[in-house]
């Protein structure tokens, strides 16, 4: 049964079986709606890798030491951190934030008329990592010891829950994925099944005048795995369109507004509904070679 | 051709009949008889390969049934038209196309066979009926239909279960100077019947054989009817 026969087909070998105008229907919508779920899953996948290697990279490579100390400790501490960090391996570089920059960061929360001098605010220090990072363990308990007021936010505590959701939604789609594909799989084993059970006097009929179990089973796949190829091409069509005219991700794209396909992401949609023939090939193939083995 | 060895058959319980030894030779024409139920389709049902023997052997055209691959089975039917006792046509193909089904599924091109087709169809006396389909035709219709789709292959032996079963005497006698051309042709022919009247005519026409299912056994019958 080569790819050939199914695409070209041999239109007397299709009329052996009757059509079937309503289930043929049936099982069109089905490929259509799954192919249109598994665009979706796919785009859910996509957008989820994205925001969670983003998360990644823009977190792991900063963090901030804060330096809450009384007013007159405050440069040495500063510097004494500084020192530190001066010596800590992973630390690329460190750098203490300027009155404007605490300001700015403030301004959000409290206005832009807060006198930062005025109150017991602490100082920020930016560290920024190279390579794999310090040893955030080793240099909080350094701090502990040599600068008291220092606290060390190395964003871990939030940031890795964060990323580990991510890349959970990004395994959860692709295994959404997989679910539909076995999903349509059942679907047209079913419908093939149904199919096979409605004809089995026409499948008596044709072994009794000599044909092959091949020859039976290739007018029954061909038939489901054209009409699940229409439908798959639909439903991807449709789910595609629906994703390019999602608004478009502003500058801060969140979660929602980066829900799609970015440059030759849009390639993998296309996938499906090849995908979909294929399994409906297997399915149809499977079940009517399984049902011959019935007939004498 | 056809060869049944020490070849017994019976459904679950008892057996139908036992230790049957037969040679269905090139070119011979059988008749089949015993009383209904005796087991007259089973007998042709173990010649076409629906069945194979509880014991013994049968070999088709020397392969054993009961070793031949489902593809086997598939290639051997070419060789052998069977009129089946209810005819078993596509009902959504018109005649023409019924008729043709056997070199459809083998894969051959029917185009150059439409002359050959004609002459059937003139043959069988269904010119008229080409493009009727299946239910729109008359029981003696549909025997003759099956008749001419069992030798569309030009094959080997043909096998007819009850072919007059449902048909007047007319017709049977048309059904029989058809199956008798057939032989005439080379062609071996097995034909299951209780019709003794029927043997009797073919006796006239041509030199035939009687096998008869009784007392659990298939035998020649010695005595002329
Ligand atoms: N598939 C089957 N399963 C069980 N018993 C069967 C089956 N086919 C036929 N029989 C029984 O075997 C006997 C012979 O049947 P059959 O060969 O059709 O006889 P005939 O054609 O001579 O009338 C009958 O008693 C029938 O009930
Ligand atoms: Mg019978």
């Amino acid at each position: 049964m080569s790819l050939q026969t199914i695409i070209m087909g041999d239109p007397r070998a299709d009329r052996v079986v009757p059509p079937t105008g309503f289930t043929a229907n049936l099982t069109v919508f089905a490929a259509a709606a799954m192919a249109f779920l598994a665009v979706f899953a796919m785009a859910l996948s996509f957008a989820s890798g994205r925001l969670a290697d983003r998360w990644e990279s823009e977190l792991a490579q900063s963090s901030t030491i804060r330096i809450s100390a009384p007013a007159d400790q405050m440069v040495a501490q500063t510097e004494a951190a500084l020192r530190v960090l001066d010596q800590t391996p992973g630390v690329a570089s460190a750098r203490v934030l300027s009155e404007a920059e605490q300001q700015a960061l403030l301004t959000p929360w409290f206005g832009p008329d807060l006198p930062v001098a005025n109150l017991p605010i602490p100082q920020l220090i930016e560290v920024i990592e190279e390579g794999a990072g310090y040893d955030a363990e080793g240099l909080r308990l350094r701090l502990q010891g040599e600068v008291p007021g220092a606290v060390l936010d190395d964003h871990t505590r939030w940031r890795k829950p964060l990323v580990a959701a991510a890349e959970r939604l990004r395994t959860l789609g692709v295994f959404s994925i997989a679910l539909i594909a076995a999903t349509t799989g059942v679907i047209i084993t079913l419908a093939a099944g149904a199919a096979l059970a409605a004809n089995a006097q026409i499948i008596d009929a044709l072994r009794l005048i000599g044909a092959r179990d091949v020859y039976i089973a290739r007018a029954f796949v061909r038939r489901f795995t054209l009409r699940t190829l229409i439908g798959a091409a639909a439903g991807t069509a449709f789910a595609m369109a629906a994703i390019a005219v999602l608004p478009p991700a502003g500058g801060e794209g969140g979660f929602l507004t980066g829900l799609g396909f970015r440059g030759v992401e849009w390639f993998w949609p296309l996938v499906v509904p090849p995908l979909a023939a294929f399994v409906s090939f297997w399915a149809t193939r499977t079940a009517a070679l399984r049902r011959l083995k019935q007939v004498t | 051709m056809i060869e049944f060895q020490d070849a017994s058959m019976g459904y679950g319980g008892g057996k139908l009949f036992s230790d049957v030894s037969l040679d269905l030779k090139p070119g011979s024409f059988h008749f089949l008889t015993g009383p209904s139920g005796a087991g007259k389709t089973t007998f042709l049902k173990l010649c076409y390969l629906e069945l194979v023997p509880t014991d013994g052997r049968v070999a088709i055209f020397g392969q054993d049934s009961r070793k031949m691959s489902r593809d086997d089975v598939a290639v051997a039917r070419r060789r052998i038209g069977v009129v089946h006792q209810d005819c078993r046509f596509l009902d959504h193909l018109p005649m023409s196309e019924n008729i043709l089904l056997p070199l459809t599924v083998a894969g051959r091109d029917t185009a150059p066979e439409m002359g050959n087709l004609e002459e059937l169809l003139a043959w069988v006396g269904l010119s008229a009926q080409a493009d009727a389909l299946p239910p729109e035709l008359s029981g003696g219709e549909r025997q003759r239909a099956a008749l001419a789709r069992a030798v569309i292959m030009a094959p080997d032996v043909i096998v007819a279960d009850e072919p007059t079963g449902n048909v007047d005497w007319d017709m049977s006698l048309r059904l029989l100077s058809l199956l008798v051309e057939l032989n005439k042709m080379g062609k071996s022919v097995v034909v299951a019947t209780h019709d003794m009247n029927l043997i009797r005519q073919a006796k006239a026409q041509t030199q035939t054989r009687v096998l008869r299912i009784r007392d659990r056994t298939v035998q020649q019958a010695e005595v002329d009817l």
